[in-house]
């Protein structure tokens, strides 16, 4: 959106975050934020309430200055300008859709405002209405609309700029479960289709799973790991991002060193990280245990089958622990299992540091 | 109405009645009792303040009156004919309409600056702002009016107009702030993120959002500084409001022409008041949508 507004498509949109740390009075939202997020690229940004994601989306759309640092979008500094001269779009948690005005003009409001001709700005609010599915929206109120078709004007209002970047604020948290099921796959195709680069903030894991191309998971006002959603899925770098993602999520039990590269954990031998020597945290997803004659041993507290698969807590010595088993076990609360867990899935974190040990 | 009709046949219906004791009925009486007396406390002097207004000159001192207006203009007529009304009625529109524009000119940013922008002292702020309300205009009319001498400000309509946008500014204050609060701050950032400045924003978005509230909002202002007396008789001499024009005429002049100027006083702050009575709700905090 530079100029003449028409996208480039050989420009870069790529963004860098350099350093980036907001405090409001005393409170540290932000801690030194260091991020690169690809041309094209779909970057979702996942952590809890109060973490910061909102907080670092609003300082890349503008609408927020940070403390201090620097953010790049394109190869141009961007954070001493106005959010209209920046390139993005954004959608908002609320939408924004404007009440006073139609579905067309809120579509071409921006389209307006710079200055395009008015057939330019008719086809591009056609054009954008038909991808969202809003064609015969384009004469009504916003008052008028659903929650769902008010969020695809939002989509719709942030795709008509085409802007470099898209940055999106729990775009689909106010829509009913079933709608953000059908919103989600939508705005994936869509987005891929418009060849722009994405931020997008969510608490959902499994939005998260399922749109990016890269998780940005945040605690504290820092940034734990950034990484494809099946790597911070398989591979956490910290004990945060192994609780956080995942339902259930994993499993923690106490090792004590037991030799070099065995660890004892709940009674049992385990092959393990061979620096370390203070007492590890041994950590394995729920799905990646199976009931077998040689394992963890475990009794059965509560068993919850959800049809798929059987949801069993047990208690592993003085721990609770959670396996997802196969939905033909005959399990009751009382009985005593072994639970083996698969080696290559288990992963090692040091209490201390709460990171992942090789 | 409906909690009379209502009350009546439910005990005799309904197998286990729920006990309609005589104290919850007789309560429903005094209520509607209440309700119908005030009502009467505010519409019959207005009604015969209309019935004697559009009565013959003659009619207005006999008695019984008639409950139906004979729909003579003889009151109105002699009303516009009398020496210097309508100069005081053209005082009181230039004042009522320099009060209404300065305290929206005044007013309105301050709402804003209220609604969007956290700052030391706001709370502090908003009780001032309240306060100005708290001293009695005969208590600052003196001082006001050895001021106003002093300025060449005394016996001018923009010395009075300043004197009622002070009165009416609070108010105004107060009805923009509850209108620039029930508008989204994220209309505005949309706006931004979609090429407005902060001023492009606000025309684009807020202003046609609040315009009928800040509409209200300013003939309310016109209301107050056109209602509003004793300021006008303290500060001014020739140039008259109607208002103190009336009051300073009330000795004299006949019964007819203070109905009759009654009457032009309160119909058009009435048809306001009605107008933007929704506003004014919003601004106490009452529900209203």
């Amino acid at each position: 959106m530079r100029g003449d507004l028409q996208k480039d498509t050989n420009d870069m949109a790529e963004i860098q975050i350099k350093n980036v740390a907001k405090t409001f009075g005393a409170y540290q939202a932000l801690h030194s934020i260091d991020l690169a997020i690809a041309d094209q690229e779909f970057m979702v940004l996942l952590g809890a309430s109060g973490c910061g994601k909102t907080t670092l989306l609003r300082i890349i759309a503008g609408l927020e200055t940070a403390s201090i640092g620097e953010v790049w979008i394109g190869g141009r500094r961007v954070d001493h300008l106005a959010p209209k001269d920046r390139g993005i779009a954004m959608v908002f948690q609320n939408y924004a859709v404007f009440p006073h005005l139609t579905v067309f003009e809120n579509i071409g409001f921006g389209l307006r405002m710079a200055k395009m001709p008015n057939d330019e700005v008719k086809r591009r609010v056609e054009r954008t209405a038909s991808l969202m599915h809003i064609e015969q929206l384009l004469k009504r109120y916003s008052g008028e609309l659903s929650g769902g078709q008010r969020q695809r004007v939002a989509v719709a209002r942030a795709l008509a700029m085409e802007p470099d970047v898209i940055l999106m604020d729990e775009p689909l948290s106010n829509l009913d479960a079933l709608l953000r099921l059908e919103m989600r796959a939508e705005l994936k195709g869509v987005l891929a289709e418009s060849k722009t680069t994405a931020i997008y903030v969510t608490h959902d894991q499994v939005e998260a799973m399922s749109l990016a191309d890269r998780i940005s998971v945040m605690h504290q006002g820092r940034i734990i790991q950034a990484a494809s959603p099946i790597e911070v899925y398989r591979n956490p770098a910290a004990q945060f991002v192994a609780g956080f993602l995942g339902n259930p999520p994993m499993n923690f039990l106490r090792a004590e060193k037991a030799g070099d590269g065995k660890w004892n954990v709940a009674g049992e031998t385990v092959d393990g990280p061979r620096g370390a020597e203070a007492p590890l945290q041994f950590a394995i997803r729920p799905e990646d245990m199976q009931i077998a004659d040689q394992g963890l041993p475990a009794q059965v507290r509560l068993v919850e089958p959800l049809g798929a698969h059987l949801l069993v807590t047990c208690d592993v010595d003085g721990t609770m622990l959670r396996a997802v088993l196969d939905s033909d076990l005959s399990l009751k609360a009382g009985d005593h299992i072994k639970l083996a867990p698969q080696p290559d899935r288990v992963r090692w974190f040091d209490p201390e540091t709460t990171k992942a040990v090789a | 109405m409906t909690h009379a009709s209502m009350a009546a046949p439910a005990p005799k219906t309904e197998p286990n009645p729920t006990p309609v004791t005589p104290v919850r009925n007789s309560g429903r009486y005094l209520y509607a009792a209440t309700v119908i007396l005030l009502c009467a406390w505010v519409l019959v002097p207005l009604y015969f303040l209309l019935v004697n207004t559009l009565s013959s000159p003659e009619q207005v001192s006999t008695f019984p009156k008639s409950f139906i207006p004979e729909f003579d203009l003889g009151s109105l007529q002699f009303f516009a004919g009398f020496q210097g009304i309508l100069n005081a009625l053209k005082n009181s529109i230039i004042v009522a309409s320099m009060t209404m524009v300065m305290s929206i000119l005044f007013g309105a940013p301050a709402g804003y600056a209220l609604s969007r922008f956290e700052f030391r002292g706001k709370e502090t702020f908003r009780v001032l702002i309240l306060l100005t309300r708290a001293f009695p205009l005969p208590l600052l009319a003196l001082p006001l009016a050895v001021l106003f001498i002093r300025t060449g400000l005394d016996d001018t309509t923009f010395g009075l107009a300043l004197v009622h946008t002070t009165l009416a500014l609070p108010f105004a204050v107060l009805i923009t702030f509850s209108l620039f609060s029930g508008i989204p701050v994220e209309l505005e950032e949309a706006a931004w993120t979609l090429g407005c400045t902060r001023f492009t924003a606000f025309t684009k978005v807020v202003l046609p959002l609040i315009l009928p509230g800040i509409t209200a909002s300013a003939i309310f202002a016109f209301v107050i500084s056109w209602n509003e007396v004793f300021a006008a008789a303290v500060l001014t001499i020739e140039n008259r409001t109607l208002t103190a024009f009336l009051l300073q005429t009330l000795g004299e002049a006949p019964l007819h022409l203070k109905f009759a100027g009654g009457f032009i006083l309160v119909v058009p702050a009435l048809i306001f008041i009605f107008a933007v009575r929704k506003y004014l709700f919003s601004m106490w905090g009452i529900a209203n949508r």
